[in-house]
């Protein structure tokens, strides 16, 4: 218990918690953050009603309004979609989603990074040259054109993939598109490493190459990883959501906010903006605040720039 | 010099040898084309003729050369969905493609430069801040959201421009453009927009930071002081000394404008290659995504190429350094 306490304080008095009290832009980023997520992880809870229990939709209330609007029901606070479901509702499920697999393909993609590039770094010759060669060209093509063909053939191999190896094809496909960031900063941070003077003595007292790697290297260069990480979750979502919005990312029976926005994109010339604008904010809103929130990290982590 | 660019070709061809692998793994292994020509009933026989007369029997490395040989003459063979030539389909789809991608392009160049060079002559003022929070949204705001924002707003409350496909189109040949008809322009102004805003704000910061990085330098205070005038300075030497990097990476940046052409593409509904890609991924049809896959990485490998051979030209130091190797 003593060590989670002093743990905390040394947080608290830190450099990283000053300067997020110092930065507003950084608060209100995670303030915002925080009720995206908090919504998403209980929406059960929170939800005002269940978009999914069929039982409870009913046609009447269909493509209703936003509340405030003339024709809006109290009990829809966003309006409804085309099935009579709550949108406020819906969003918050599929934000769910959406964190889901945003946050599965980032840790997946830092797994394979993080390893590769450190196995670059510290190995280097021709290990080093192949890794980085497979990064050049990977990074050659745009992330998105990279996921949409992995997601391709990953159907194509599964024609008659169920719900969850479809969810596995999907964040498989985003973080193999991902992990190339990560492999080139820990490989770049593990060069300088490999050289301190640690390394060298714990060499001299004879650990082993694999335990000095993973032991004493690894959590020397995780700093800009974690950055990193952090601005890869928007652009994972924002992958995750451009893929189900071309109809080829989470299955239907699970919308995500991308496919939401898909679905609400066939009532926009009726003039019936709700059911694809709120869902379009949000994840904007999701974007924007983990961006701004990884912004912030990254400058309170440099030191040259205090 | 030459060894550079013997090596620089060398790569361009294997980086290319690897993907048409690896669309031929797709076409050898994931969709069997036996079954998909004569249908699941098919009996043991007729596979195994059909087999022989498409060449199937014969060993790996043979059926690879001759798939490397018809990729280079264009030939994918028939599209699964569509019953025809995936090469006619790709004729017929890429002047759109490309119309888009360069129209987009020239929007991102026209906006985003001007923009950027004012937000480095006004740092610190509140418009500029501004200018770089809007294009923070830009980057945030994903292609596709942006696209159906444009339609809410142009086509659907205003009902100012249309908001999916080309519009009349004047054929040259094969070739069709909608450019040179005012239907044309009026259908390829908002996906243009759509696609061009991202690069317009990756132009626009690559620009601002750029010119503040020459506003700072020696050259610029000895103008300075030579008594010539603010608009010859900044314009005169300074906008001139940003402009490499733009242009490369402007340059990079086109095979991606093709690439996110696929988003905007299905958003619009713009008849190009992009919407043949996302029909072919949604329905599985590997030819189609083969032949996708082989010629935007062609694109990609031939801009990659030419943009290094470029710096070579324009930049003495790879020299040197290509003689100590």
């Amino acid at each position: 218990m003593a060590s989670t306490t002093s743990a905390l304080t040394r947080f608290l008095d830190g450099d990283v918690w000053h300067s997020f009290k110092e930065s507003k832009v950084a608060m209100m980023a995670a303030v915002i953050a925080f009720i995206c997520i908090f919504c998403a992880l209980f929406a059960d809870v929170v939800a005002p009603h269940n978009p999914f229990d069929l039982a409870s939709l009913e046609l009447m209330d269909a493509r209703l309004p936003p509340a405030w609007m003339a024709e809006g029901s109290s009990k829809y606070l966003l309006g409804t979609d085309d099935q009579g479901r709550d949108i406020l509702s819906a969003l918050m499920y599929g934000a769910r989603i959406s964190l889901f697999v945003g946050l599965a393909s980032v840790l997946l993609s830092m797994v394979i990074g993080v390893g590769l590039g450190l196995l670059a770094g510290f190995v280097g010759g021709k290990i080093d040259a192949f890794i980085m060669r497979i990064c050049d060209v990977m990074l050659s093509f745009p992330s998105i054109l990279v996921a949409l063909l992995i997601d391709g053939v990953g159907r194509a191999m599964f024609p008659n993939a169920h719900d969850a190896l479809a969810f596995m094809v999907l964040i498989l496909a985003i973080s193999l598109t991902g992990w190339v960031q990560y492999a080139r900063t820990v490989r770049g941070s593990t060069m300088v490493e490999r050289n301190k003077e640690y390394v060298q003595a714990a060499r001299v007292i004879g650990v082993k190459s694999s335990r000095i790697m993973w032991g004493h290297v690894l959590p020397n260069v995780l700093g800009p990883v974690m950055v990193l990480a952090t601005i890869q979750v928007a652009s994972a979502i924002i992958t995750e959501a451009t893929l189900s919005f071309l109809g080829v990312g989470v299955p239907p029976t699970s919308p995500s906010l991308g496919t939401l926005i898909r679905v609400g994109n066939d009532f926009l010339f009726s003039g019936e903006w709700w059911i694809t604008i709120w869902p379009g904010l949000m994840l904007v809103l999701i974007a924007l605040s983990v961006n701004l929130l990884g912004d912030w990290l990254r400058d309170a982590l440099n030191p040259r720039l205090r | 010099m030459l060894v550079f660019i013997l090596r620089r070709l060398a790569q361009a061809v294997i980086v290319m040898l690897t993907v048409a692998f690896i669309a031929f793994m797709l076409f050898q292994y994931v969709g069997d084309p036996v079954t998909n020509l004569l249908g699941q009933d098919a009996t043991q026989e007729q596979r195994e003729a059909l087999r022989k007369d498409l060449g199937l029997d014969a060993p790996f490395p043979v059926q690879f050369a001759r798939f490397i040989g018809n990729a280079v003459q264009g030939e994918f063979g028939l599209s699964l969905r569509q019953g025809r030539k995936v090469s006619s389909l790709f004729v017929e789809r890429f002047p759109a493609t490309l119309e888009l991608s360069m129209v987009a392009g020239l929007i991102a160049l026209g906006v985003g430069i001007p923009l950027g060079v004012y937000a480095a002559l006004r740092r610190g003022k509140a418009s500029s801040q501004a200018l770089m929070m809007l294009s923070l949204l830009g980057v945030s705001l994903p292609t596709f959201l942006i696209g159906i924002l444009l339609i809410l707003v142009f086509a659907v409350w205003l009902k100012w421009l249309p908001s999916f496909g080309r519009g009349d189109v004047v054929s040259f040949g094969t070739w069709t453009t909608g450019l040179l008809t005012v239907d044309g322009l009026r259908h390829v102004l908002l996906p243009a927009i759509t696609l061009s805003v991202f690069q317009l704000t990756l132009i626009m910061r690559l620009v601002r930071s750029e010119m503040l990085e020459v506003l700072r330098t020696d050259y610029i205070k000895f103008a300075r002081a030579r008594g010539l005038s603010n608009n010859a300075v900044y314009f005169g030497h300074a906008l001139k000394n940003t402009l490499v990097p733009v242009i490369t990476i402007t340059g990079l940046q086109l095979g991606s404008l093709i690439a996110f052409a696929i988003i905007t593409e299905t958003v619009f509904q713009w008849p190009g290659m992009g919407l043949l890609f996302i029909q072919a991924v949604q329905f599985a049809d590997i030819p189609v995504m083969a032949a996708y896959l082989c010629l935007i990485s062609f694109i990609f490998v031939t801009i990659n190429l030419l943009v290094d051979l470029l710096y070579f030209a324009v930049d003495p130091r790879l020299r040197v350094e290509g003689k100590v190797h």
